[in-house]
């Protein structure tokens, strides 16, 4: 092992981070907001790899551009799921809306599984690759990158300097107080379901860029998502960002020191020693 | 209170029992085959039930108890040639030990961080031993033919293995039952209503719980160890899937959680309702029903979530105070 | 006559808040203490402190001439030691008598079943809802609730009965009739350290009265010094008038 091996799977592992980070950062702003796990995240993020697929093959549009019509569809997804599944039960102790997010969860995965079936798909799409010094860096992953530092920054702008951002702070800080203030808070809860799915979207679409997929690799990206928000605390989006990093840099740096398949026994190692310690994250996250 | 005499008692009983001996009198291989995979069902809900429904902690790792007890019989019969009995026992133990190492970690947790927990611990246990060479890594243990010589062969050594699963679903009634009606299950319940409360009235709730999840991983790491050997191999994907924890959770919350009846009705249930679904023939549009198995499964949880979310004994107790005799 | 509950340089705090500095008191046996304050005074915190669900930054706690420092609510409860919330805590969907069972069957006095079920039946007598015995506790108005807890904790034959704000939320008649039960839960033999807002009762109850502000103790002593004593008027109970009155009423 050398240093340029090092640093290629080092850089690698960043680069794939970001972008599981903003798989995370879905989940964790749901928890965080209305303290939902939302056991769908997975199909969320299916839907996103198979949206910008479809778009991709079927009419040919680009990948990114895909990408603003699949983050819509999310968005109306998450609200219609939050109304339908999730509203009813959102003042029930928190196994119900544990088991209706999963309920929705099967009815999805079940509905593609039965129309795309579980093939394997590849988006077959590059951008070249770019040499920075002894580096190989993939132009698909590097976009992936920078649209999810971009999208990071526009949640931000958007929590933190428009009216409905604050709201949702609010509502995610205090509900019951929020409401006697007058925020509608159902529909805030909705609209916050509908950016966690969007982003869940969002992510997904990135990924197929770069990784061929099948309607269960979702799964595979929720169980990342839940060791990524307990890292990095369960309702704290930047932690989501840090979380992700790390678990992008022990993916990529790990194999050079153990077989592959020893790798997950370890995430999930680290994901119960987290939740044992300090279930609030390394960042420290809402309870 | 404990009535042996109470009607409830004996109709879960006799539903289990007479389910379990129906392949018994027909001698029917077909039949015999329905009645594993029921019996499995019943006898999963059932002690998941005892964590879930009498203490009230949601686990959806419920499969790991199952997996490892099948996986440390199938290697105690396949490289130490023990006997089945033997073998059963020790995925019982096996799965018992597993239990309490974990009580003592992950019961800590609540809500739904213990719910995540026991996701990463069969996640984790899963992954490790697909790697784990004593125990045949990705590849798994396959059991010699021979293996069922001693049993006088294969077709004998099956209906012995259905006389132990017909044995152990009763057993898990009968245990069950027990349980819900002595002092520890009182305890149990205290704690699933209000744990901060129950400690306060006196209830050691860390030993308490601890015990509630050995007892609920006993069976299924029995069960691990006959079914694995009825099929002669395990795999880590056949022997950790998610999904049948997930079967065993939607079967509880149809039939009613924390009741005896609950989950013997709703895995009853559920099993007849997917045996419709695989073997029809109905098309929606192009697709065949049968591809809908988990949409169908998705929305009958989702409705009973939303609107009974006691499930179907549940309700009916509430319902019809009267009936809380037999629905037990 | 001993002390059963001694409460020595207790000091807690939450984060940078301080909640609690220094309390010191002793309990004797059969004695009622009466523990007041304004809201946030800490008296709540105090409670779970010597029952156990917090553990105390300084100071030590001695019950029944053990230290309890420290000791879980579970092992607290196995020595004698019962409590009732401020916002009461049924076991909902377990019916009143269950609820009174669990608590003979886990106090100090272990009861098995049966044993539990007769006595939980004299215990629901004495508080008045017998009848309701096979309700579903989620069932109870308010009130009914207060003596739920309330039974739940007697049917445990505690040596120390804690007692957070049982009266709050009560009408006059029924504030009457908690006195009463108050009283002769003393006859039995039970030590009682309750915390109350409600003036005329807790001042007619108590054989003494401890008075918290800030998380310090301010006051301690029978309840006509408590009346007249100037930081206590000045820190909670207003107008000096009032205090005399509420003796009066006595």
């Amino acid at each position: 092992m050398n240093a340029v091996t090092l640093l290629t799977s080092l850089v690698d592992g960043l680069l794939i981070g970001v972008v599981y980070g903003i798989a995370a950062m879905g989940l964790n702003l749901i928890w965080g907001v209305m303290r939902v796990i939302n056991l769908a995240h997975g199909a969320l993020i299916a839907l996103g790899m198979f949206g910008v697929y479809l778009l991709f093959s079927v009419l040919g549009l680009n990948p990114y551009a895909a990408l603003l019509l699949v983050a819509l569809l999310g968005l109306l997804a998450g609200v219609v799921i939050y109304l339908v599944a999730i509203a009813r039960v959102i003042n029930a102790p928190h196994l119900s809306t544990l088991l209706a997010t999963f309920a929705v969860n099967m009815i999805i995965i079940g509905l593609a599984t039965a129309v795309f079936t579980t093939t394997p798909r590849d988006l077959g799409f590059s951008l070249g690759s770019i040499r920075a010094g002894p580096l190989t860096l993939l132009g698909t992953r590097l976009v992936a990158a920078a649209v999810t530092l971009l999208v990071t920054g526009l949640l931000y702008a958007f929590l933190y300097r428009t009216r409905a951002g604050k709201y949702i702070r609010a509502v995610s800080n205090n509900r019951s107080a929020a409401e006697l203030m007058g925020i509608p808070s159902s529909r805030i809860l909705a609209l916050s379901f509908g950016i966690g799915a969007m982003l869940a979207a969002i992510a997904g679409g990135l990924i197929a860029t770069f990784f061929s997929f099948t309607i269960l690799s979702g799964s595979v990206y929720e169980l990342k998502s839940f060791i990524i928000s307990v890292l990095g605390g369960l309702g704290n989006p930047l932690g989501a960002l840090v979380g992700g990093l790390i678990l992008g840099v022990l993916e990529g740096v790990l194999p050079l020191a153990m077989p592959n398949t020893w790798v997950p026994v370890i995430e999930f190692l680290l994901f119960i020693l987290i939740l044992l310690i300090k279930p609030s994250g390394l960042l420290g996250g809402k309870q | 209170m404990k009535h042996w005499l109470q009607p409830g008692f004996w109709f879960a009983l006799l539903i289990v029992l007479g389910l379990g001996l129906w392949p018994v009198f027909t001698r029917e291989a077909s039949t015999r085959e329905v009645g594993f995979t029921i019996l499995l069902a019943m006898t999963m809900a059932v002690s998941l039930n005892i964590i879930m429904g009498y203490t009230g902690y949601v686990s959806f790792g419920h499969v790991v108890f199952y997996g490892l007890g099948g996986y440390v019989g199938m290697y105690l019969i396949g490289t130490w040639n023990a006997s089945l009995p033997l073998a059963v026992l020790g995925g019982g133990a096996a799965a018992a030990i597993l239990a309490f190492l974990l009580g003592k970690a992950i019961l800590r947790l609540r809500g739904a961080y213990f719910a995540l927990a026991t996701i990463g611990v069969n996640e984790a246990v899963r992954t490790f031993i697909s790697n784990f060479k004593p125990f045949g890594g990705p590849t798994g243990i396959e059991l010699q033919f021979s293996v069922y010589k001693p049993y006088g062969g294969a077709t004998q050594a099956l209906w012995l293995t259905y006389y132990a699963v017909v044995g152990i679903a009763a057993f898990a009634v009968i245990f069950s039952y027990y349980l819900k009606t002595s002092k520890f299950g009182l305890g149990l319940m205290a704690i699933r209503e209000d744990e901060d409360a129950a400690e306060v009235l006196g209830v050691a709730t860390p030993n308490i719980k601890t015990l509630a999840f050995v007892f609920s991983a006993l069976l299924p790491g029995m069960l691990g160890v006959l079914f694995f050997f009825k099929n002669g191999n395990v795999e880590p994907g056949d022997a950790f899937r998610l999904h049948f924890s997930i079967e065993s959770l939607v079967m509880i919350m149809l039939g009613g959680q924390g009741t005896l009846l609950g989950p013997i009705i709703g895995a009853l249930g559920y099993q007849r309702l997917r045996g419709a679904l695989l073997t029809n023939n109905v098309m929606i549009g192009a697709l065949p029903l049968k591809d809908f198995q988990l949409v169908i499964a998705g929305l009958l949880m989702l409705l009973i979530i939303l609107f009974i979310p006691a499930g179907l004994v549940g309700w009916l107790r509430q319902r019809f105070p009267r009936s809380r005799r037999i629905l037990v | 006559m001993s002390n059963l509950l001694q409460v020595q340089g207790v000091t807690k705090h939450f984060g940078g808040l301080l909640a609690l500095s220094q309390v010191t008191f002793d309990l004797p046996e059969g004695q009622i203490l009466g523990l007041i304050g304004p809201n946030g005074a800490g008296k709540t915190t105090l409670f779970n402190i010597i029952n156990g669900v917090y553990k105390p930054d300084e100071g030590r706690i001695f019950f029944r001439g053990q230290d309890v420092s420290g000791k879980k609510p579970y092992q607290l409860a196995k020595m004698g030691m019962a409590r009732t919330h401020q916002v009461v805590r049924p076991l909902n969907e377990l019916t009143v008598r269950e609820n009174v069972m669990a608590g003979a069957c886990f106090g100090h006095e272990n009861q098995p079943l049966g044993r539990a079920a007769s006595i939980a039946g004299e215990v629901l007598e004495f508080v008045g809802l017998a009848a309701r015995a096979g309700q579903l506790a989620s069932s109870l108005n308010v009130a009914q609730k207060k003596r739920l807890e309330m039974a739940r904790a007697l049917a445990a034959r505690p040596y120390l009965l804690l007692l957070d704000e049982v009266l709050a939320g009560l009408n006059s008649s029924e504030i009457d009739g908690m006195v009463q039960t108050v009283l002769k839960i003393r006859e039995q033999g039970v030590t009682i350290l309750m915390i109350e807002h409600v003036m005329k009762a807790v001042m007619n109850v108590s054989d003494r009265i401890m008075v918290l502000d800030y998380g310090l103790q301010i006051a301690e002593g029978s309840p006509q010094e408590i009346a007249k004593n100037e930081r206590v008027i000045e820190a909670y109970l207003g107008d000096p008038k009032l205090a005399e009155r509420l003796m009066e009423e006595a």
